[in-house]
């Protein structure tokens, strides 16, 4: 098992190297010259001169690239050109904000999604089975904007239960009610897609097991129905699901930046949105870095959590 | 359906299973099929009772509607199953689970998928101590240790311990038994336990079976479609057909004189080590099975039964008594012929006309194919081989059979791709009629790749599933240039020559049975008028009277068209029918080659005589030997040292066998042994395990065999 995480590990390594290789090329064919942008169609010549030393940006690319790998690890992430704020506290702060947000999305799609998978799969082709299948069909079809604006008409503007906006001061404090409500309705336009993918791969996967023979071995051995579900069907019928979970914090990272442009939520995809307007390099730079760490870190954790439930890649 | 629980008590104390006058009905798209009707039996304490029958026949629904584990679309719809006189219909469902893994147990037939993956073996085997005996977790650890002993599991603790997929097939299926032993259940349903194993690990878990017979004193429902395994294990049996029963009574008197057709003809499609001379023309069953919804009138078998007369289609004739403990369903059961009879109708000597040509067609010498151990992850490089193939060399002669057996992992099937240039081989040469031949199809001609062809165990991968049967056969005519427009004219033919009806030319791979799948498969092998068509295990996964019927079509067609065959199986008795010469090998290498009937005769190999020993043969009073051969095949990564047999010989000599490679011995006539023992140990060896084998058969008036 620790030679398995190791390797992982060594992947994942790997992996942030060339995702960071590849942040830096795109920032650097992102079209118009950042000196223009930040000081301006009218800066002199001499100005943007200075500038350009003065960031660097005259130096080659790959002494440019070194420099910035080797700060960015040692968390020296510089200084926004856009705000001249510090782009580290600025990331951490929104990151929070993100994490929160997507937390909550998370704690409720996913054990919502395995239930409606497992008991669409138990109860199959009965009337529960073809709602749940039907919706979840039509929330995958769906983009974020959509259901976002729906959920925004139906809760926020028709019944009014929770507000149309989310935008709460970035340093807001979290487990009071005020923020909480702002939550919601964002956190439900995130989950629905993977609420969705989670039910059906959940449903499939166990409908796949219960066919098994082992599952007739466990019912022929007397053991009630719903010890041969928890015990039998749903370890090895959520192997697959763990992966989509994994996978599916990578469209709730897509999904943020969306989402929270729709609600006015100052989140971390909203800040990457902020940066690209305003050709912010190390700004963009970072976040994107951030969002890729978060993703290949929870691809790792997948990857653990599977070798743990299934002893054959294990012990391979 | 009178539901009386308990009532029956005492009164039939001795039976264990009494079921009378079951019909299981499932709810198809076409209205209800009733696989099962109208069906009786029952079985003692300490009696095993074998259901035979072809695929299809019922077997599995009729065990599973006993206990009433039907799919969801299957229902009881008549009849009484008593459980040691309790009636099992009137049970709940909780009631129900209380008797499944307590007082029935069922074993099935894939080990590996019987057993969670995800959950130690230990631990699913204590399970049921927990749930139906009350135990505590240290009790119900100490019980499973124990069933696994009983079940001569080497190193239980260590088992116990592992997953599914840690443990070979052979120790899988020990686990199951032991699982399903652990309450003493009164009723164990085993469902083809065995035919997913090789012949070897079958025998050991046949004997096992017998041997916690004894011990338990359960009753045993055994159920297969092999004739030779309900021999070895059962008292009694029971045959059914499409839903019925035809005949039952005790194993004895329905393997030495059946009263019913068809079990005469299923005995008459097996071969057999007495049948005499090879080449005989084995029994076929005309038709088909018919179809559940339209069963035909009177005695279902009558449409395929060659003793029918018109009386017999008027109405289903009853089981009736023909003899002690003998029930047959056949009216006419005076005048079925005896199996000698039946013989002497259906025999015909096919090899009359051979002459002594002997021309050498193939020879591939001294190969070898070596794979790289599969990477165990991006940083670990792994430099050893698989040795599938570790220096085989073979011959084939002009219009003869060469077998090729062994367990599998032999490397059998490796070698016939090598031959046929799908593998390159590492090393070694492969020539035909003297002509070295490139390493790979795409290095060979075309009119050599024509006169190779190749027969695969499962059709469904060979057979493109969109081509319909005409296409899929005219394509090698095409290929190797016959003219387009008599393309149509000879599929015909060649269907003809497989005997299938013209009918065939336009359906599709999924519209076909098995038999027929591989029936077109042959067609398409001869399409190219080969000179050797190379056949692995191209009846494996068939039905009885359809291999029989197959290994007639292969003979006949041989006979026509003097082509030569490596027929490569598992099974050594289809392989003597059908060789004229036999090479057996085990992990990449030959132990023993030459004339078949040289090879099948004393003296053996060590090798040679526990796989004879292991195969069940339909006929209780054989004496077998009791060789018996522990554990698996080694891995062919590390290649035991010296004799490559020496880990699992029951004839280990000593030392020299672990040090030194064994010489090549040869026998009178065409005949090598691979061993250290010469041929005078050999035979004075396996003689005395005879005699001794006879001796603990102890019945008198047996005939003495194999
Ligand atoms: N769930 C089902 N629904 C409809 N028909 C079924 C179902 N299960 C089996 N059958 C049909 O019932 C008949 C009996 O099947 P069964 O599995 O009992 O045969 P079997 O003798 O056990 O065959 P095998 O040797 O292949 O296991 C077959 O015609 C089969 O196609
Ligand atoms: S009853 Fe008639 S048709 Fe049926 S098996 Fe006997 S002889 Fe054949
Ligand atoms: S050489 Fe030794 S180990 Fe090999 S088969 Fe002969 S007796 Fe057995
Ligand atoms: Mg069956």
């Amino acid at each position: 098992m620790l030679s398995f995480i190791v390797r992982r590990l060594g992947f994942m390594v790997l992996t942030l190297i060339l995702a960071s290789l590849l942040i830096f090329a795109a920032t650097q064919i992102l079209p118009g010259d950042v000196a223009t942008m930040v000081l301006g169609r009218f800066a002199t010549e001499q100005a943007l001169d200075n500038f350009r030393g003065e960031m660097g940006l005259n130096r080659s690319l790959v002494v440019q690239y070194g420099d910035w790998l080797f700060s960015f690890v040692q968390g020296d992430w510089g200084e926004s050109l856009s705000t001249r704020a510090d782009v580290r506290d600025l990331v951490l702060e929104r990151l929070r904000n993100s994490a929160m947000l997507a937390l909550v999305a998370f704690v409720m799609y996913v054990p919502l999604g395995i239930v409606l998978g497992v008991v669409a799969a138990i109860r199959r082709n009965s009337w529960v089975d073809h709602v749940i299948s039907v919706g979840s069909l039509a929330f995958i079809g769906l983009p974020e904007f959509v259901t976002g604006l729906l959920l925004i008409a139906v809760f926020a503007l028709r019944l009014d239960w929770f507000p149309s906006s989310s935008a709460i001061p970035p340093d807001a404090a979290f487990f009071d009610r005020h923020t909480l409500e702002r939550l919601v309705l964002p956190a439900l336009t995130i989950s629905l897609v993977s609420l969705a993918y989670i039910a059906r791969m959940t449903r499939s996967s166990t409908v796949e097991v219960l066919g098994m023979d082992y599952v007739r071995t466990a019912y022929l051995k007397g053991l009630s129905r719903s010890r041969v579900i928890g015990r039998h069907v749903l370890r090895n019928a959520l192997l697959p699901t763990v992966t989509v979970v994994a996978i599916g914090i990578g469209w709730l990272i897509g999904g943020l930046i969306v989402t929270e442009s729709l609600f006015g939520f100052p989140g971390i995809g909203r800040l990457l949105l902020f940066g690209i307007q305003r050709r912010d390099l190390p700004l963009i730079q970072a976040t994107t870095m951030v969002i890729v760490v978060i993703f290949t870190m929870a691809n790792l954790l997948a990857d653990i959590l599977y070798g743990y439930l299934n002893p054959r890649i294990r012990f391979r | 359906m009178a539901t009386t629980t308990e009532t029956t008590t005492g009164r039939g104390s001795r039976n264990v299973l009494e079921i009378e006058g079951l019909s299981v009905a499932y709810r198809t798209e076409e209205g209800d099929i009733f696989p099962v009707r109208d069906v009786s039996l029952t079985i003692g304490k300490g009696e095993s009772f074998g259901l035979v029958g072809e695929s299809g026949s019922g077997k599995s629904t009729l065990a599973m509607g006993a206990i009433r584990y039907l799919p969801a679309n299957g229902r009881v719809t008549a009849g009484r199953v008593l459980l040691s006189g309790r009636d099992l219909l009137s049970l709940s469902g909780k009631e129900m689970r209380s008797v499944w893994g307590s007082r029935v147990a069922v074993v099935y037939q894939s080990p590996g998928n019987a057993l969670n993956p995800s959950i130690r073996t230990g631990n699913q085997i204590a399970e049921v101590a927990r749930i139906h005996l009350g135990m505590s977790k240290q009790e119900a650890h100490q019980r499973m240790l124990e069933m696994l002993e009983k079940v001569k599991m080497p190193d239980p603790e260590s088992v116990a311990r592992r997953y599914p997929h840690q443990l070979s097939g052979g120790m899988l299926q020990r686990c199951v038994v032991a699982q399903a032993m652990v309450t003493n259940p009164e009723l164990l349903i085993l469902d083809e336990p065995t035919t997913a194993l090789d012949v070897t690990t079958q025998a050991v878990v046949l004997d096992l079976v017998a041997e916690l017979k004894q011990e338990f004193d359960s009753a045993i429902l055994y159920i297969t479609h092999d004739l030779g395994v309900v021999a070895r294990v059962c008292d009694r049996v029971g045959v059914m057909y499409a839903g019925e029963f035809m005949e039952q009574g005790a194993i004895r008197h329905l393997f030495k004189r059946p009263l019913h057709p068809y079990t005469l003809n299923l005995l008459g499609c097996v071969p057999h080590f007495s049948l005499g001379p090879r080449r005989k023309t084995l029994n076929t069953i005309p038709g088909f099975i018919p179809r559940l919804d339209e069963l035909p009138e009177g005695c279902i078998f009558a449409p395929r039964c060659s003793l029918a007369e018109p009386e017999c289609r008027v109405a289903q004739p009853p089981l009736v008594r023909a003899g002690e403990d003998h029930l047959t369903a056949c009216r006419r059961w005076p005048v079925v012929p005896t199996p000698a009879e039946h013989m002497d109708t259906i025999t015909a000597d096919l090899m009359q006309a051979r002459g002594e040509a002997e021309n050498r067609l193939l020879e591939a010498r001294d190969v070898k194919k070596y794979y790289p151990v599969p990477a165990q992850g991006p940083f670990r490089k792994d430099k050893r081989k698989v040795k599938s193939v570790d220096g085989m060399t073979i011959w084939i002669d002009e219009g003869r059979t060469l077998g090729l057996v062994g367990e599998s992992g032999s490397g059998k099937t490796t070698m016939a791709r090598t031959i046929i240039g799908l593998v390159e081989p590492t090393e070694g040469t492969i020539s035909l009629r003297g002509e070295v031949l490139g390493p790979t199809t795409r290095s060979r001609t075309r009119d050599v790749l024509r006169r190779i062809q190749m027969v695969f165990q499962n059709p469904d991968a060979s057979l493109n599933p969109r081509q319909t049967v005409g296409q899929s056969i005219g394509r090698p005519l095409a290929l190797f240039g016959t003219p387009r427009g008599e393309i149509p004219g000879r599929v015909l033919e060649l269907l003809e020559a497989v005997h299938l009806s013209p009918s065939y030319y336009r359906r599709l791979p999924s519209e076909l049975s098995g038999g027929e799948k591989q029936r077109v498969a042959i067609a398409r092998a001869f399409a190219a008028e080969p000179d050797l068509i190379l056949c692995d295990e191209p009846i494996a996964s068939l039905d009885v009277s359809v291999q029989g019927s197959l290994m007639n079509l292969l003979t006949t067609l041989q006979a026509e068209k003097g082509t030569s065959y490596l027929f490569i199986s598992h099974d050594l008795s289809a392989v003597q029918h059908l060789s004229d010469w036999v090479c057996v090998a085990y992990l990449g290498c030959a132990m023993e080659w030459g004339d078949a009937g040289d090879v099948l005769n004393p003296p053996y190999h060590p090798y040679t005589e526990a796989l004879l020993s292991a195969i069940p043969i339909p006929d209780p009073d054989v004496i077998q030997k009791n060789i018996r051969l522990e554990g698996s095949v080694p891995s062919a990564v590390d290649i035991p040292p010296g004799c490559r047999f020496h880990t699992r010989c029951p004839r280990f000599i000593g030392d020299i066998c672990v040090e030194e490679e064994p010489p090549w011995r040869e026998g009178e006539g065409d005949h090598w042994i691979y061993c250290h023992h010469t041929f005078e140990t050999l035979v004075e060896m396996q003689k005395e395990t005879l005699r001794l084998a006879d001796h603990d058969h102890g019945s008198p008036g047996v005939e003495v065999q194999v």
